[in-house]
């Protein structure tokens, strides 16, 4: 036992180096780019400047945006986000466990999700624009239909993998079919699904991000697409590390998710997961 | 003697083992080439109640399948199951199965995977927690309660099997090669562990191998099968003493005349299943 905790503790030490390289490596780059703008290397007003960067980003803090406070705008896109995550991801998994266990709806309707799934689905923004105006559904529907897909073909896929054994097993235990159902399908499925949703919640942003750049009256895509009008880098860039902090947070809740949902499952020791 | 460790808050089932019987059992399969193949031709078999019969057979015979159509897993072609002299239809309450791959519930932790036999056929919350925990003990594993079956080794994984199985009593035991994963230390050890779970329980039993050893040690009578299709070719009656402890019972002369003779019989089926999976191939 003590052995075990010896050699967390030696990996814990000998893995401290990284935040610091990780973080020379950001300061490095941001230098070179502000060095290279102060220098006139490459020119600021095409690519704007980390310092630059920096004031608009307090400016918005301090004083608001054209359109009103920042936080209003932050919090207008991550409702879209939100919304359009919970939606898709709901949507998603019932179609996945519905065609995955019942042969005659994966018969039926495979052949529309594959052709619906090659649809360059971001073009649908336009569409639903058109359809629901510049408010907050038209954003909600394309980060509906840019999550629904991923989590749909995970969940499918796990709901077809359940191990036959296992289920087997259940049966010979005494479970009827909703106690399979429930005891071995979904735990089965739910490692599958959990595995797109962190993909699909970069969607989602993306979805209500993109929609609010085609056409909207409020929202951080709005800010940019001001900006980018405006020709004015930094504000895109600023725009762009508000969105970003949504989605680190974001990705840091759905991790705690996974590890309490996935509690039974053999943690992976790559160096990915260090990431 | 070994009943008496029986808990006394768990009865036995009311009704004891029961009588199987296997009637012109046949099963047929069409292969990917659209062959009809036959797989189990025409089984005809009886085990007594309480009786310990294992079927051995060389690799890939349709022993495992044999033992499907007895779970009510799958459908004979033809022929029939009789539990008690009443035909099978689909799984029964009073069979348990032991597979040969892990197939406890990985989501679950030791605790909650032997209580879910219990909770699945409607036993309190409470209850079952409590059936479980006296399972778990008697195959060794308490303290490990809260740990997840991947946390485990394989052999401990095969005693959550055992108890997952056991807590409901089962009067009809299948058991599917369930020590062919296992190394061969803990494959002996998990042998004597079941006989004197077995002694205790008094169930019918059914137990699949292709160790002849193993074979010898748990029966009270061995089947050979054929080569593919299974069909039954010769039963020995093992007329070793009970209670026994099968690493030690391999070195009785009775053993080693056993084994010759059953060898002498099986040895032919497994020759034509090495030329049949050669030919295959």
């Amino acid at each position: 036992m003590s052995a075990v905790t010896g050699q967390r503790l030696r990996t814990a030490t000998g893995r401290a180096w990284v935040p610091a390289v990780q973080l020379g490596l950001l300061l490095v780059l941001l230098g070179a780019w502000q060095l290279a703008v102060s220098t006139r290397s490459i020119s600021v007003f095409f690519f704007g400047s980390p310092a630059g960067t920096w004031r608009e980003l307090y400016g918005w803090i301090r004083h608001g945006t054209v359109q009103g406070s920042l936080w209003q705008q932050a919090w207008v896109t991550l409702q879209e986000t939100l919304i359009g995550f919970g939606v898709g991801v709901a949507c998603g998994v019932l179609a996945g466990l519905a065609l995955g266990r019942i042969t005659w709806l994966a018969r039926v309707f495979t052949l529309y999700v594959g052709t619906l799934n090659a649809v360059p689905r971001i073009v649908l923004g336009s569409v639903f624009v058109i359809w629901f105006g510049l408010g907050m559904a038209s954003k909600v529907a394309l980060a509906i239909v840019l999550v629904f897909f991923t989590v749909f073909f995970n969940s499918f896929q796990g709901a077809r993998d359940v191990d036959a054994n296992v289920i087997a097993n259940a049966r010979l235990l005494g479970a009827g079919r909703w106690s399979v159902f429930r005891h071995v399908v979904l735990p089965s499925t739910f490692s599958w699904i959990i595995a797109s949703l962190r993909v699909a919640f970069g969607l989602a942003i993306t979805g209500a991000v993109v929609g609010e750049l085609i056409g909207a009256t409020q929202g951080l895509g709005l800010l940019i697409a001001q900006s980018q009008a405006n020709i004015d880098p930094d504000g895109v860039y600023a725009g762009l590390v508000v969105t970003t902090v949504l989605a680190v947070v974001a990705e840091g809740f759905i991790t705690l998710l996974e590890r309490r949902l996935l509690r039974w499952k053999p943690r992976r020791q790559t160096p990915a997961a260090a990431v | 003697m070994r009943a008496s460790a029986v808990s006394p808050e768990t009865p036995p089932a009311p009704t004891g083992p029961p009588l199987l019987g296997l009637r012109a059992l046949t099963k047929r399969f069409t292969d990917p080439a659209g062959r009809e193949r036959t797989v189990v031709a025409d089984f005809e078999l009886e085990v007594a109640p309480g009786e310990f019969c294992v079927l051995i057979g060389p690799s890939g015979c349709g022993k495992s399948t044999v033992l499907s159509m007895v779970a009510g897993l799958e459908q004979p072609s033809a022929g029939e199951v009789l539990v008690d002299k009443v035909p099978l239809a689909g799984t029964d309450p009073r069979t348990g199965f032991v597979f040969q791959q892990d197939a406890v519930f990985p989501w679950k932790t030791v605790l909650a995977n032997v209580a879910a036999g219990p909770r699945f056929r409607g036993v309190g919350r409470r209850e079952a927690a409590r059936q479980a925990g006296d399972w778990i003990t008697r195959v060794g594993l308490e303290g490990f309660e809260q740990h997840y079956p991947h946390q485990l080794s394989g052999g401990m994984r095969k005693r959550v099997a055992l108890a997952q199985t056991f807590v409901n009593r089962p009067g009809l035991l299948l058991m599917d090669e369930p020590f062919s994963a296992l190394d061969a230390q803990t494959r002996q050890i998990m042998a004597g562990e079941l006989l004197a779970l077995w002694e205790s329980l008094g169930a019918s039993v059914l137990f699949v191998t292709h160790d002849l050893e193993e074979a010898i040690a748990l029966a009270d009578r061995v089947v050979v099968l054929t080569a593919r299709p299974a069909a039954v070719k010769r039963e020995f009656v093992i007329d070793l003493p009970r209670p026994r402890a099968p690493r030690e019972i391999r070195f009785l002369p009775r053993f080693a005349q056993l084994h010759e003779e059953i060898w002498t019989a099986l040895s032919d089926e497994v020759h034509t299943a090495y030329a049949q999976a050669t030919a295959a191939g």
